[in-house]
């Protein structure tokens, strides 16, 4: 009896605690939420109350109607797109060479990639810059998809190389029998039966390619060009008084990240401990 | 194999080696100008350069701010969350929350928070804490906008870190810790003795990638105070991209981030060779 009081204790205090920690952590973003619906008379009189008195969605039809907003959401979903495909395609091919092919010099080639993993990508900004110019490369979009695809390579061969790992090697030697060579057993055994690392290389290219920021603000200087990332930055800084404009542009820019990563949360938490873990 | 191969070294390897090189030169940005090699000049420069030293106390006193109390809060819900407990995943998806929300939205949102004269920052502080009587002016001085740009680095941080150890606390056996707490041990020596040890790996490797982190520290720092006033929260990313992009001086940029790099994994080498050894023993 005393002992399932004790439980029902611990549980609520738990709870308690949990609770208080989820209103610290989501806080911010009901304050966010709340000042993009404030109109802007209301956020400069009362920035703290949480409830909008009379909540309005002009800055959000303001946002929506500008016909840049569009433009910046849609050149982020081209490259981010564009890159998450590549990303996935190009380190499921390196990681399936690494974990399942054996070929002369990949030891060496397999610590170049860990050497990767821990070079900061900020560390190589100049010359990465450097290099977009000689390729002409600098201020277009198609331009900064071999970038980000390219710093993104080793993490997410690292990451599909551990998955690889894990196949029964006898599977692949039944479909040899069978008379399929390396490229058929990486499309119809290794691909199919990794779909949940996949799944986190997915999601950890979209969320990196989507919300880039360093790389995009240096080399891209046409108004046209901008992603969303940038546009909401800038956008910051001119008019830094219409907060409610910049939180409603922000809202919008979180809603696809929001989606694919509630939708693949489970993948995501298999993938990252993996991940980090390993590394 | 080889075309990705041939892109992550045109991207990746060929810059990490320019780096260095360029380090090593008073860079002409204008092409077909000639650079000249100066051997350590930028080195010698960045070390005798003020605003380098600050920058690089301001990233550790940045990192000694967030990265302790990510790991202790980050473990505490872990913690909390490692039962079998109704609700959970929404817990864990909640507080997981602010890693995957773009650094440019959060470091904005804080500016807000903290910013504005009557911001929720102040409103803390001033009439709910009562610890100034003034509304603080965060970002005019050296180490309130630290401090600022370290709560929102906590604040970000600590989901990341919470679900490295609620994996690994998952991972310890069960059985473990019904044995130890049919011998007695409450909940603390369960966790002390059961779970701690368990985890400690885990622990080694978000130390130092949280470690790694708070040196390159960058975002939040150009979006929510630029470095300024007059360079007091400037960090080494936010010097070194101001000394290539604003100033055009490539050499000394280059300088910077080699030098940071190297500090940090030597640093963070020396980190591991130590916990390696503590774990050993």
């Amino acid at each position: 009896m005393t002992d399932t009081r004790r439980r029902a204790v611990s549980l609520a205090a738990r709870y308690l605690l949990l609770a208080a920690a989820a209103v610290v952590m989501v806080y911010p973003f009901l304050y966010m939420l709340s000042t993009s619906l404030k109109s802007r008379s209301m956020s400069l009189t009362d920035p703290t109350s949480l409830w909008p008195t009379d909540p309005t969605l002009d800055n959000y039809t303001t946002v929506l109607g500008s016909e840049n907003f569009a433009r910046y959401f849609l050149n982020s979903a081209a490259v981010a797109i564009v890159s998450t495909t590549l990303i996935v395609l190009l380190s499921a091919m390196m990681a399936y060479a690494f974990a399942r092919l054996d070929w002369p010099g990949k030891r060496f080639f397999f610590t170049m990639i860990i050497v990767g993993l821990t070079i900061p990508t900020m560390m190589l900004i100049i010359p990465q810059f450097l290099l977009a110019r000689d390729l002409h490369l600098l201020n277009s979009l198609p331009g900064l998809v071999p970038f980000y695809v390219g710093t993104a390579l080793a993490f997410n061969t690292f990451l599909l190389a551990g998955f690889f790992e894990q196949i029964p090697f006898e599977l692949d030697e039944a479909m040899a029998i069978d008379g399929a060579g390396p490229w058929r057993r990486f499309w119809s055994l290794a691909m199919p039966l990794s779909k949940p690392a996949i799944g986190t290389c997915v999601i950890f290219a979209f969320l990196g390619t989507w919300d880039e920021f360093a790389w995009a603000l240096t080399v891209l200087n046409d108004v046209d060009n901008r992603t969303l990332p940038i546009a909401i930055a800038l956008f910051q800084g001119q008019h830094s008084t219409s907060w409610g404009l910049v939180f409603a542009a922000s809202i919008i820019a979180i809603v696809p990240v929001l989606i694919v990563y509630i939708v693949f949360q489970r993948n995501f938490v298999a993938g990252l401990t993996t991940g980090a873990l390993k590394s | 194999m080889l075309p990705g191969f041939a892109l992550y070294a045109l991207i990746m390897l060929y810059p990490a080696v320019q780096t260095m090189l360029l380090s090593f030169r008073d860079w002409q940005i204008i092409p077909g100008t000639p650079s000249p090699w100066v051997g350590l000049d930028n080195y010698i420069r960045a070390f005798q350069d003020p605003v380098f030293v600050n920058s690089l106390v301001n990233a550790a006193a940045y990192t000694a701010f967030t990265v302790p109390l990510q790991i202790v809060i980050g473990l505490a819900l872990a913690v909390l969350l490692d039962a079998k407990l109704p609700g959970r995943v929404a817990f864990r998806v909640l507080f997981y929350l602010p890693v995957v929300t773009s650094w440019v939205v959060v470091s904005l949102l804080f500016q807000y928070i903290f910013q504005s004269d009557d911001g929720l920052a102040n409103h803390v502080v001033v009439d709910m804490l009562g610890l100034s009587s003034d509304n603080v002016s965060w970002f005019q001085n050296r180490w309130t906008g630290m401090f600022a740009i370290g709560v929102l680095g906590i604040w970000k941080g600590i989901g990341w870190a919470m679900l490295i150890f609620l994996a690994a606390l998952t991972a310890v056996p069960q059985e473990l810790k019904e044995a130890a707490s049919l011998d007695g041990a409450g909940a603390f020596q369960r966790f002390r003795h059961v779970s701690l040890p368990a985890i400690r790996g885990a622990l080694a490797v978000v130390f130092i990638l949280l470690f790694i982190g708070g040196f390159n520290v960058f975002i939040s720092v150009l979006l929510m105070t630029g470095g300024g006033p007059g360079n007091a929260t400037q960090v080494p990313l936010t010097y070194m991209y101001q000394q290539a992009f604003k100033f055009l001086d490539f050499g000394y940029g280059s300088a910077i981030s080699f030098s940071l790099t190297a500090l940090v994994l030597a640093l963070s080498a020396l980190q591991y060779w130590w916990t390696r050894r503590r774990m050993a023993a």
